[in-house]
């Protein structure tokens, strides 16, 4: 029972960190209809930059803050810079131009940082709560990273559904034509909609740092899930990412704990192929597919 | 208030609108004309710059708008209420609404003012805009158009689907619009009888150009102009 216990929370907590991948991959497609697969570079380069803050500084929270808005200010430029060229394109222009994108990031910082992963501090304590007498897996840090997400997924829900910003970003990802006609300034809603997705992509990044350590290929098994929950939830919904993101976290931390953390990937691939062929627009998606 | 002079529209080697010169005076309805294909939408989405002009001049209230982007020409003044009604139909009725008054800010029309106009939206507020009727979904068109107090309003075929109770009820709007608020409004339709009954000014295209530029009562008057291009 206490296995279980155990292995429910971690699932919940590497769940949440797929649940903020997803999210910052869902924000996108919704807006763009662009899979941003340079998404697991963008948020690896945002961890390097909150660990040389952290290294030089002290304050741990100094640079998670500084890594947030550095994926604040990346996202909005890169989609300024690279994306808005292929946003009218045919939709392998903007899969060519992200993985593109992602080698030049994943060079880049080997030449920066060098490509021998380093740690990362967590935010809290990694030693499990005691309760009884029995130590549990799940931390103070599990703790933290469970809330940050749920904060940052509910504050992107209450922006989109009451504030004038969010309002025109809907309209600008549904409709961007009519968007138009009715005053909003498209362009600027997509690029605040890649900013925001890569603050949520920033977050994963220093959130699952500590577990993974940090190196320019060690966030790629993290986009890999979080495209998974992504595509579980239907890659249109921000709640289904989240919901999704949980799911895979539960489902995987499961497989590992009772068959062997080896059977981890080779399950996520599964639930990902079963999701596509029994319900292709995903567990919570709004449209339904239609034999015709 | 809107001027369109020797306007020119281009897809590849096809000339969508041709040489195409018309004015809607303030509190006026002018009703463009035409079988499909005329290029009757062509001339509204290049208007709005939806389609880039490739020749000519328009004017809105003496102002040259012919290269602005969209969003700066709705700014100045014009609403687009595009064919197929164009509700987007993820938002509610209230949202859509709220949509088309964003960029007026504190000078955007109150909702209740819509709500007045249109009691039907009233009731269905809070509704997602995908289950309103092809009627209803007109109805919030026009009046998200209204939020942002436009000074001119182009249509494309209100009429298209529409029950002719309906249709009726929105030209006699789109009469008292004009009449009303002062607002200019080019009227597409291909319901070539009820866009006259209501417009100032008839104007017939075909293949881009115009044939025929009168008052609604000399073209219905025109035979041979009804039986070639307006179907009645």
């Amino acid at each position: 029972m206490t296995k279980f216990i155990d292995l429910t929370l971690s699932g919940i907590s590497t769940g949440a960190v797929y649940a903020a991948v997803a999210l910052a991959l869902v924000l996108i497609w919704r807006a763009t209809r662009i899979v941003n697969f340079a998404q697991g570079a963008m948020l690896m380069i945002t961890t390097f930059i909150a660990s040389a803050v952290i290294s030089s500084s002290g304050s741990y929270w100094l640079g998670f803050g500084v890594a947030l808005a550095a994926g604040l200010v990346f996202g909005a430029v890169v989609e300024r810079v690279l994306i808005r060229h292929v946003e009218n394109a045919p939709p392998l222009n903007a899969v060519i131009l992200t993985l593109g994108l992602y080698t030049l990031l994943v060079a880049v910082a080997g030449m920066i940082w060098g490509n021998s992963p380093r740690s990362f501090p967590a935010a809290f304590s990694l030693q499990g709560y005691k309760v009884g007498g029995t130590r549990l897996l799940f931390s103070p840090n599990d703790a933290f990273t469970v809330l940050v997400v749920i904060a940052v997924a509910a504050g992107l829900g209450l922006l989109f559904r009451f504030t004038a910003l969010g309002l025109q970003m809907r309209a600008a990802a549904f409709a961007p034509e009519v968007a138009r006609l009715l005053g909003v300034r498209v362009g600027r809603m997509l690029t605040v909609g890649w900013a925001l997705a890569a603050v949520a992509g920033a977050l994963a990044g220093v959130l699952v740092a500590p577990s993974v350590f940090l190196g320019p290929n060690n966030f790629d098994p993290i986009l890999i899930s979080g495209f998974v929950a992504a595509v579980l939830g239907g890659l249109d919904s921000p709640p289904g990412a989240v919901i999704g993101g949980l799911i895979l976290g539960l489902a995987l931390s499961y497989v590992s704990g009772y068959e062997g953390s080896a059977l981890a990937p080779l399950a996520a691939l599964v639930i990902l192929m079963a999701v596509l062929m029994v319900r292709p627009g995903g567990l919570f998606s709004a449209t339904k597919e239609r034999r015709v | 208030m809107l001027a369109v002079d020797d306007l020119r529209t281009h897809y590849g080697p096809v000339r969508a609108v041709d040489g195409v010169s018309l004015t809607v005076p303030e509190g006026s309805v002018t009703a463009v004309l035409g079988a499909n294909g005329a290029g009757k939408t062509s001339l509204l989405r290049t208007i709005t710059g939806l389609v880039p002009a490739s020749g000519g001049h328009i004017t809105l209230a003496g102002e040259e708008i012919t290269r602005l982007p969209v969003e700066e020409i709705v700014r100045r003044g014009l609403a687009h209420v595009p064919e197929g009604r164009g509700v987007i139909a993820e938002l509610t009725v209230e949202e859509n609404l709220r949509l088309g008054g964003l960029w007026r800010r504190k000078q955007a029309a109150p909702q209740e003012e819509i709500y007045e106009l249109f009691p039907r939206l009233r009731e269905r507020q809070s509704q997602s805009a995908s289950r309103l009727s092809g009627g209803e979904r007109q109805m919030l068109s026009i009046g998200r158009a209204l939020m942002a107090r436009p000074r001119v309003l182009l249509l494309d075929e209100p009429s298209l689907g529409l029950a002719p109770v309906i249709v009726a009820q929105i030209m006699g709007l789109i009469r008292r619009l004009a009449d009303t608020l002062g607002l200019a409004v080019l009227l597409v339709e291909q319901n070539a009888r009820s866009a006259l009954s209501v417009a100032n000014r008839g104007i017939v295209l075909n293949l881009g150009r115009v044939v025929a530029d009168q008052e609604p009562h000399q073209l219905a008057a025109d035979e041979r102009l009804r039986h070639a291009y307006l179907g009645f």
